[in-house]
């Protein structure tokens, strides 16, 4: 038996549909009906609010914080600009799900701003997108005129006398800027270099001002929780992981691309839809959310369920819910060394522990690949991830140091091997 | 030195979508469109951008060097950006990189000698299901890169 998933999609059904980006694809099948109703019912913020924390939205961006409570935490009574923002800035390796959100539904994520902005009290909204897919920041500047020229943007929103307006970022070349931020000074013209905090952006955002910045595929699904309501969203997926979720899975498998399925499905399931470890090879490790969720070995992840309870228990994270699969072929120092040069080269270089200790693993990592690693590197290796992580504003120190532990953890013979012998376990 | 009509008018755009006292917030659509227009970012056009959007020169230069897809150096007319990063990796990405460098002759941030292209390493695009990948002159991505198509993409870019 094959596995499929055939109830409902949440972000991704517009592919089921011939024009699957149209504004008129988006309207014929009940979009922007739920904006219209708020807007005509003039639904208090709280009730929004209420129904977001009853359908257990939880922050697709990697983190899985809660949507209802950040939202709750905006000050009601700001006498002031209110900013709601969106984190498109894709750059996680591993990870394409948003991206195809933009492409595909862009009116879904559009209204689901306007959405967020109803309720948060905004006067303007900004969607940050990764520098490395300019042809979707322009083609989303378009749907944005779309939405415009239909009235559902600008002054007047839908006759409601409300003004809203969103707008188009780009980034251009800097992983740093999808944490929250270092996105926020980035907007602000700067370089993404993250803040410290406290102040949190709901005190202290954009601009100065209180701000509230969702991942592409949480702003996204507001708008089909406020056409079904909470309950039904949160019954898609599981207690505390309700809706569906978007896998982006490449790596070895025959069919690499999103599957949007149920949160909770097993991961032997998505693994079937994407046609299986590539013809002919086995399954070895799996990422299971983006390269810095620690990589797990074949049998754990194999009695794994994607959820962000379950993949936690088994010691990683669902991340972004970006799967990498490696089967039998990979060298396991091979890919840590390219994880590594990556933390390494996207570092923002502001705090010492991850700006000097991104490259320091790097470079021990480097040596053991290349056949000149020496017996307490690994031991180094571990002492210096310790030494980075907690230390540091943001969470890129941590993220290096994932991958670096959690490699030699499970897969420690394979780097003792290089080390001893000076080359290859796999392949060699 | 100035930019054309063409690209001032794409940074009012762009300065439009900020509050009035936020200029600086377009000032990295306005380094991008500067560079499509002159091919890379020299001092002098930094200069230009920071007094164009009522910045200092410094802040400019600082988010110029900050962003990887700007370039501070002359730059051949094709530059071709391959992500290695390990989901492009593990779909054949190396031999892609290596199928260019030996085509061209040049390794990663080098020009050819007649100055049509330049090669670059790139970090994750956001595109893994579709790698390997290259982006042309920053904008235009190509997906399913094999051999084959390089071959097609490099005789399409005179």
């Amino acid at each position: 038996m094959s596995a499929t998933y055939n109830g409902p999609k949440v972000c991704l059904w517009t592919l089921d549909h011939a024009d699957p980006a149209s504004l008129a694809t988006y309207v014929a099948n009940g979009g922007y009906e739920p904006l219209k109703k708020i807007l005509a019912e003039q639904t208090p913020a709280t009730e929004i609010i209420e129904q977001v924390k009853i359908s257990a939205l939880r922050g697709r961006g990697g983190a899985g914080f809660p949507t209802g409570l950040k939202w709750s935490f905006m000050p009601r009574n700001y006498d002031g600009d209110k900013y709601v923002v969106c984190n498109t800035d894709e750059g996680e390796p591993g990870t394409f799900k948003d991206r195809d959100i933009v492409e595909f539904n862009p009116h879904q994520l559009i209204e689901g701003m306007i959405i967020a902005g109803y309720t948060l009290g905004a006067k303007a909204g900004y969607n940050y997108i990764h520098g490395e897919i300019f042809e979707l920041y322009e083609s989303w500047e378009k749907a944005l005129e779309e939405a415009r020229a239909a009235g559902f943007l600008g002054k007047n929103i839908c006759g409601s006398g409300w003004d809203f307006d969103l707008h188009a970022h780009q980034g251009y070349g800097a992983y740093i800027c999808g944490e929250e931020t270092a996105l926020l000074e980035s907007i602000e013209g700067k370089k993404g270099q993250p803040r410290f905090k406290p102040p949190f952006p709901a005190s202290y955002g954009l601009f100065g001002k209180p701000t509230t910045i969702n991942n592409t595929e949480t702003l996204a699904s507001i708008p089909w929780i406020m056409r079904h309501g909470g309950q039904a969203f949160l019954e898609l997926g599981k207690p505390n992981n309700g809706g569906t979720k978007i896998f982006s899975i490449s790596g070895h498998v025959n069919k690499p691309g999103n599957y949007e399925i149920p949160l909770g499905t097993p991961f032997a399931d998505l693994l079937e839809m994407a046609g299986g470890v590539r013809d002919g090879h086995t399954l070895k490790a799996v990422i299971p959310g983006g390269s810095s969720a620690p990589v797990l070995p074949a049998d754990i992840m194999m009695g794994c369920t994607l959820d962000f309870d379950s993949v936690a228990k088994a010691g990683s994270m669902l991340g972004s819910g970006a799967v990498i699969v490696m089967d039998e072929t990979v060298c396991m120092v091979k890919a840590l060394e390219r994880l590594a040069y990556f933390y390494f080269e996207e570092s923002c270089g502001q705090c010492t522990p991850c700006r000097e200790g991104t490259g320091w693993m790097y470079r021990v990592i480097k040596r053991i690949e290349h056949g000149e690693g020496r017996p307490e590197d690994l031991d180094l290796l571990m002492s210096v991830g310790t030494n980075i992580a907690g230390r540091t504003i943001c969470a890129l120190g941590e993220a290096a140091v994932g991958p670096v532990q959690s490699f030699i953890k499970h897969f420690r013979a394979e780097f003792e091997y290089h080390i001893a012998n000076k080359r290859c376990m796999v392949g060699s | 030195m100035s930019l054309s009509a063409a690209s001032l008018s794409q940074i009012d755009k762009e300065i439009a979508k900020y509050p009035a006292d936020r200029k600086q917030s377009a000032v990295m659509a306005a380094l991008r469109i500067a560079q499509v227009e002159k091919g890379w970012l020299a001092n002098e056009t930094l200069e230009f951008v920071a007094e164009y959007l009522g910045m200092p020169a410094i802040a400019v230069y600082e988010v110029a060097t900050f962003y990887n897809m700007y370039d501070l150096e002359p730059c051949g007319r094709h530059k071709i950006t391959v992500c290695t990063n390990l989901p492009c990796q593990l779909q054949g990405a190396d031999t892609v990189a290596d199928y260019l460098k030996q085509k061209l002759g040049i390794g990663f941030g080098e020009t050819t000698p007649d100055g049509r292209f330049t090669l670059k390493e790139g970090e994750c695009f956001g595109t893994c299901g579709s790698g390997p990948l290259c982006l042309h002159n920053n904008h235009k991505m190509h997906t399913h890169l094999s051999p084959e198509t390089v071959d097609k993409l490099l005789d399409e870019l005179k």
